[in-house]
């Protein structure tokens, strides 16, 4: 199993979207929600994914097909 | 015996042990050491700090390490009067903090020492980083002289000059095939999976507590006080936030009056989430692609960056991002005015200067410091057209003739 801590930005024309759920649908992903703040123009939420490594790994390559931004929460970890 | 008494969130506020992680299990925000300030305001006091030796380690009693720390001699670097550049600003109370002047020639010597103090007292024989230059170096050199095994991994398309800043410490350099975004996420797993002490991962709490002691020298060296304005670069923000954090420990230790210092961010345009959000008035930093010349702060998704917003916000201070261009000019300008060689990030905060104080946002009278992070040779390249030099032949009659007589 893996677990990957991300951000999930969203464009305001996927505010009305499922996408999250979806993601947990189609891809048996476990979807854990720990911070958020989403308005009617943007939004954010962090969360935990936790499946099968290539079921995360498809189910975060849909999602940012989708149009959703997806960063690592840790932040980058190269630095110059 | 040291003062750390613990991590904690500084979203939510959960407490955790001290222990080589960085991230709230709850909120998922970064964890910061706090300390136990009674007890250390018994044992520090002005005097006490100036005995201690002409380094970092002078502020040993405000770092959360407890055993013999691994030093190559970092900080204590000089703080100069900056009289013709703030002539040609219109500032009369400028001065440049020059941590160009540290063992690898960037101010990243300072939280490396702790955090490779820390992985060695946690256990850890091998340390790790991912780094496109100043970090790789330091690691490597500290990694060096604690002997311990280093991983520095660096994006296939870094320059081989700056990889030769790494290498002559021996770390095992591994070249990454893919771009910035493939090492992140490569370093992301890779501390789930090896027992290393990551840098600015796992030992990340521990690294960001060096860079406290730029704030902590800064007032020692003004004679114990805070300056108005502070011009600081932010990459994830971390040393941003804590020069913040050491210059307010000294006013609740009683050694400096409290804290009114206007805290300014600088970042280059190519690569400015943080300088994005204060501008959109928002708390929330939306990731870039990063693109700049300006490497050392290239960072598109600042772990940081909330905290380091908040920071310029409340303190009354701002966030100022210039082009390119622009930080090539600060770089030539802060050489040819105060015979200071920056790196590009150096010439970020020169040129913001600028634009501050033109703009009268940081005024003629104001005391400000101006943090030079990184020493211009390792990059030479950004600034290769400088050189115009005239050939002459080797005669007297030859350079008369291109510089004219004796007056």
């Amino acid at each position: 199993m893996a677990k990957r801590q991300v951000m999930f930005t969203f464009p305001q024309e996927l505010i009305k979207e499922p996408i999250i759920y979806n993601l947990s649908q189609q891809f048996g992903v476990v979807t854990n929600v720990r911070r958020a703040d989403v308005s009617e123009n943007r939004g954010w939420v962090v969360l935990e994914l936790e499946g099968e490594e290539k079921d995360v790994e498809q189910g975060i390559t849909w999602v940012t097909s989708k149009g959703v931004r997806v960063d690592p929460v840790i932040g980058d970890i190269v630095e110059g | 015996m040291g003062y750390a008494r613990a991590l904690r969130c500084r979203k939510c506020g959960h407490e955790y042990p001290i222990q080589p992680i960085n991230q709230c299990e709850f909120c998922l925000s970064p964890l910061e050491v706090i300390y136990d300030y009674q007890a250390m305001a018994k044992e520090l006091s002005r005097k006490k700090v100036a005995m201690g030796p002409l380094s970092m380690w002078r502020y040993r009693a405000m770092l959360p390490v407890e055993s013999e720390e691994v030093d190559i001699g970092s900080g204590f670097t000089p703080l100069v009067k900056a009289d013709n550049l703030g002539r040609e600003l219109g500032l009369d109370h400028l001065y440049i903090k020059n941590d160009c002047l540290n063992p690898t020639y960037s101010f990243k010597d300072r939280p490396v020492s702790v955090a490779i103090t820390k992985a060695r007292e946690f256990g850890f024989d091998t340390v790790a980083c991912a780094s496109t230059g100043n970090l790789a170096a330091s690691v490597a050199a500290h990694a060096a002289k604690a002997n311990m095994k280093a991983y520095v991994f660096v994006p296939s398309d870094t320059e081989s000059g700056k990889l030769v800043g790494a290498a002559i410490y021996n770390p095992a350099l591994v070249v990454v095939n893919g771009s910035y975004d493939d090492v992140n996420r490569l370093c992301a797993t890779l501390v789930q999976n090896y027992n290393w002490g990551f840098i600015n991962i796992n030992l990340r709490p521990y690294y960001a507590e060096g860079s406290k002691t730029m704030g902590h020298e800064i007032a020692e060296q003004l004679g114990w006080r805070a300056p108005n304005c502070i011009l600081h670069p932010a990459g994830s923000g971390i040393s941003f936030t804590r020069i913040w954090k050491g210059l307010n420990e000294l006013a609740i230790l009683g050694l400096i009056e409290p804290v009114k210092t206007h805290m300014y961010l600088v970042q280059a345009a190519g690569s400015s989430p943080i300088v994005n959000a204060f501008e959109a008035g928002t708390l929330h930093v939306n990731p870039v692609v990063p693109d700049t010349v300006a490497k050392s702060i290239a960072i598109g998704n600042p772990a940081d960056g909330y905290d380091a917003l908040k920071i310029a916000r409340e303190s009354g201070g701002g966030a100022c991002a210039v082009t390119d261009k622009e930080l090539i000019e600060g770089i030539k300008l802060l050489a040819q005015t105060e015979g200071i060689f920056a790196e590009a990030t150096g010439g970020a905060v020169i040129a913001s200067l600028k634009k501050l104080a033109a703009s009268g946002l940081i005024k003629r009278r104001e005391l400000t410091v101006a943090f030079i992070t990184g020493a211009g040779p390792r990059t030479q390249e950004t600034v290769a057209d400088i050189v115009q030099s005239c050939t002459i032949q080797p005669t007297l009659k030859s350079f008369r003739e291109v510089f004219g007589e004796p007056v």
